[in-house]
């Protein structure tokens, strides 16, 4: 450990704000990008899946 | 030895068709992921905490932690869109161009990322947000060069004319790389030289360039995993009106 007490470690040396800017904007870019990829996945079966409903639907209507 | 030349096609082929390659990044992708994740939080966490501050930046150096990996991705992505566009225009593979869509949003956020915890670093340390150097201008114009894959991307509506313009935006591109790689060895800059070179050990300490080194791994490794699910949705995407995806689909709803 390279600070002896948590209020050190926040503080940075007085440098701080520029540390934890830095580290929170960077965790927040790496998770927008980590949640993207699974939103888009999950809506193109929900588009994709009830388009198919919707047509095994109208295939049994043409049928009866 | 033809034979091996025979596996080594049918291995090419495989990959370069989507929907094997579909199968391949969907397994692969949870593991490249995982260990993305988990090096970045120990590199963070090992730089943040444990690394010993700097004798003359004091504590504001472990932005490097951030900086340093961000700015490497945001090059290596760019060559990677670079290889890709030389393989459409060459080869003509889909799977290419797939690929080119799939990772560009990545590669822009990742130099927009740098440029930004790079001006947050310079603030302390230069006196300065910002410089007009060779450096940071030329990091500017890669964040230009993502920004014109993607508009332009928007700008044609035909796929295939798309997909070639922008193969091509990508391919020119690439005279950029080593203008910021050897910026700081060129020209007089407030930069520092790169920490890591291929050709000389490190210029720090181990305690400070084994964070570094496990941030930029686990940044690879997650820009892998998202490679992989990235280029899988552009593929379900494209590829929806195949029986293979539609036959996903239906087991998705089931």
């Amino acid at each position: 450990m390279s600070f002896d007490s948590v209020a050190s470690f926040i503080a940075m040396g007085g440098h701080g704000l520029y540390v934890w800017s830095a580290y929170g904007l960077g965790l927040v870019v790496l998770l927008a990008n980590l949640c993207a990829p699974y939103i888009t996945r999950r809506r193109f079966f929900a588009i994709e899946g009830e388009r198919a409903r919707r047509g095994a639907v109208d295939a049994d209507e043409v049928k009866s | 030895m033809s034979s091996a030349m025979n596996v080594l096609k049918s291995w090419w082929h495989r990959l370069g068709s989507p929907r094997s390659f579909y199968g391949i990044a969907g397994r692969l992708a949870p593991w490249f992921l995982g260990v993305g994740v988990l090096g970045i939080v120990v590199g963070f966490a090992w730089g943040l905490a444990f690394a010993p501050q700097d004798y003359l930046q004091g504590n504001s150096f472990r932005i490097i932690y951030v900086h340093v990996p961000t700015a490497i991705l945001a090059q290596s992505v760019y060559m990677m869109v670079g290889a890709a566009g030389l393989v459409l225009l060459v080869w003509r593979m889909k799977l290419a161009d797939m690929f080119m869509v799939a990772v560009v949003p990545f590669g822009m956020s990742m130099t927009a990322l740098a440029l930004i915890t790079g001006a947050i670093w310079g603030k302390p340390t230069w006196g300065t947000w910002w410089v007009w150097d060779a450096r940071t201008t030329s990091m500017l114009v890669l964040l230009f060069l993502y920004f014109g894959l993607m508009a332009l991307r928007q700008a044609i509506p035909r796929e295939e004319t798309a997909g070639r313009a922008c193969a091509l935006l990508a391919v020119v591109g690439t005279i950029n790389i080593p203008i910021i790689k050897y910026s700081v060895d060129w020209w007089l800059t407030l930069h520092q030289p790169s920490t890591f070179k291929l050709t000389e050990a490190p210029s720090m300490p181990p305690e400070m360039y084994l964070p570094l080194l496990v941030s930029v791994l686990g940044f690879y490794a997650l820009f892998g995993g998202l490679a992989f699910m990235r280029t899988a949705n552009v593929i379900l995407e494209r590829e929806r009106a195949t029986q293979w995806v539609q036959a996903t689909v239906r087991q998705h709803v089931q």
